[in-house]
């Protein structure tokens, strides 16, 4: 049995339709990345399986449980994170814990979880007086007090710095680790590859693809090498020399449409040496980035790199 | 019954440090006592001012703590997303409810522990037959029907609007209430208008209880009974937890 089923979920707010016909599962031990720019429903997803929203139809299964109709069983037995905090602003870290474990049958040690979290040193300062990166750990901690085997966090890295997301991926990784099962969304590419084995791309409440890092970045243009030296190379000639279609688009990243083999790369290589050209980096298999672009549409993408601040991605 | 306690603790710790809701529960009851016991501007009559002041504003107590106090904090944490939090957590709603209430009474006890306190030393000297059951039936009567009300426009209104909606209601029921101006001073219509709202019926109610001046009210218990089933009432249909 998987820890979260989701089949064929529609759930509507009035006329619109936030989430049409999703279907995904995430087993125990196993981190799934919901990702998708804003407004693609991630966040509807993941609340009708946390029993906030109302499916309009589908079926949904978290242990075995109606996140709905099994509520009071099932809320024992999970974690939620949600976008924003929800933490009462004058409880600090301590106290927060403490509380939340009192609702809990067999709560993790409060002591222990700040430990963890690096809480420890602010663990009598209030909630609202706490740093981006505090609060979301917190808001984590508080979805793990109840040791529940199935964590769902929503945008678990907004709004933290390069430093506390590396923190949160060291929780993550362990609790799967642990066997719990971790279902989370993120608008980010990078984070998505980095915390998830596997990743479900959603777009205007429909799935467009599924899969391992790996495999999804298969899924976008054909074969290619990609490599960035120096700009303004002589493109032409060294399609000739390789027989294939090289473009230079920015200046100094180059794409050659040829299938990856050892010999095209020594060929490369090669021949920048013999032009005195440093190889700066080079990739032989297609990006996730380059997938993932394809599938979203760069406009989405485009669209969100513009819009201000760690806010971005809040749905409500 | 841990989670209950624990909740209990937590609220009752929350609001007791919140310097605006000190202020409000017991700042402004206590400078109200005091001000008007001493200063004569209140037109009591032949009645001393302390024996008028006293039991109208162990009746402000009460709303500011039942209504003003709980409908803020419960705007605030709806505001937040810290209820619908709770909603993912095995705290059970009547648990919440329940802790709520709880945290409503501790602090009207604190606020009791220092008004009468107060107001003895200003030379209060509560009267009648069986003033403190009544008194108390008709406290817990109106911290039904305050917390009601609290709890309807907290559940409905955006938190900042619910505060400032909050504030001015507890700012007319001040005036309209009975509390530091008898209803007879008030215009006709008004007056009337008065008398049909909690505050009115709690003030009079108590003054009677405590006065010795006869029976409480037919009237206040019945206004207070109606308020106490029609708000809370009101407030669980329309409460929208996020």
């Amino acid at each position: 049995m998987p820890a979260v089923e989701c089949s064929d979920l529609v759930v509507r707010y009035g006329e619109t339709v936030a989430v049409d016909g999703v279907s995904l599962q995430a087993d125990a031990g196993e981190v799934v990345a919901v990702l998708g720019p804003n407004g693609a429903g991630k966040t509807t997803t993941v609340e009708a399986l946390e029993g906030y929203r109302e499916p309009a139809s589908g079926r949904l299964r978290v242990l075995g449980l109606d996140p709905r109709r099994d509520h009071r069983a099932l809320v024992p037995q999970i974690g939620v994170m949600p976008q924003r905090g929800g933490v009462y602003p004058m409880l600090g870290p301590r106290r927060a814990l403490e509380l939340f474990a009192s609702y809990y049958p067999d709560p993790a040690p409060t002591g222990e979880l700040l430990q963890r979290l690096g809480l420890a040193a602010v663990a009598r300062t209030p909630w609202r007086h706490l740093s981006g990166g505090e609060q979301q750990r917190l808001s984590l901690a508080l979805a793990l007090v109840g040791r529940p085997k199935v964590v769902f966090l929503d945008e678990p890295t907004a709004g933290v710095d390069p430093q506390g997301r590396a923190e949160l991926r060291a929780v993550i990784a362990e609790l799967a680790e642990h066997g719990t099962c971790v279902l989370l969304t993120t608008h980010e590419l990078a984070e998505a590859e980095r915390l998830a084995d596997r990743i479900v791309i959603l777009r205007a409440g429909q799935i467009l693809a599924e899969g391992t890092a790996a495999e999804l970045a298969r899924l976008g243009s054909g074969p290619a090498v990609r490599f960035w030296s120096r700009p303004g190379l002589d493109t032409a000639a060294l399609g000739a020399v390789l027989g294939a279609t090289v473009t230079e688009d920015p200046p100094a990243a180059y794409r050659a449409e040829i299938a990856p083999t050892p010999e095209v790369t020594a060929a490369i290589a090669a021949w920048l040496a013999e032009h005195g050209a440093d190889l700066v980096e080079l990739r032989t298999t297609a990006s996730l980035e380059e997938a993932y672009l394809a599938l979203v549409g760069a406009e989405a993408e485009l669209a969100e790199a513009g819009s201000p601040g760690p806010t971005r991605g809040r749905r409500r | 019954m841990r989670a209950l306690w624990a909740q209990l603790r937590a609220e009752t710790w929350m609001t007791l440090r919140r310097g605006e809701t000190l202020l409000v529960t017991v700042g402004i009851p206590v400078v109200f006592v005091v001000f008007f016991s001493r200063v004569h501007v209140l037109p009591t009559g032949r009645v001393p001012a302390v024996t008028f002041v006293v039991p109208g504003i162990l009746a402000l107590a009460v709303m500011s703590t039942a209504m003003v106090a709980l409908g803020s904090a419960t705007g605030f944490e709806r505001g937040y997303g810290v209820l619908k939090r709770l909603g993912a957590t095995p705290l059970r709603r009547d648990r919440l409810i329940a802790a709520k209430i709880a945290t409503v009474v501790a602090v009207e006890l604190v606020q009791a522990v220092v008004l009468v306190p107060v107001g003895l030393g200003l030379g209060w000297r509560p009267a009648g037959t069986a003033p403190v059951p009544q008194a108390v039936g008709l406290v817990l009567l109106a911290t039904v029907a305050f917390g009601g009300l609290g709890l309807l426009l907290a559940g409905v209104l955006a938190p900042e609007v619910n505060l400032a909606v909050t504030n001015g209601l507890y700012l007319v029921l001040l005036l309209l209430g009975g509390m530091l101006v008898p209803l007879s001073k008030l215009p006709g219509g008004l007056a009337a208008l008065s008398r049909a709202l909690p505050a009115a019926a709690l003030s009079s109610g108590l003054r009677a209880a405590l006065g010795g001046g006869g029976p409480v009210p037919l009237e206040s218990w019945v206004v207070l009974a109606i308020w106490a089933v029609a708000a809370p009432a009101a407030a669980a249909v329309s409460f929208r937890w996020e």
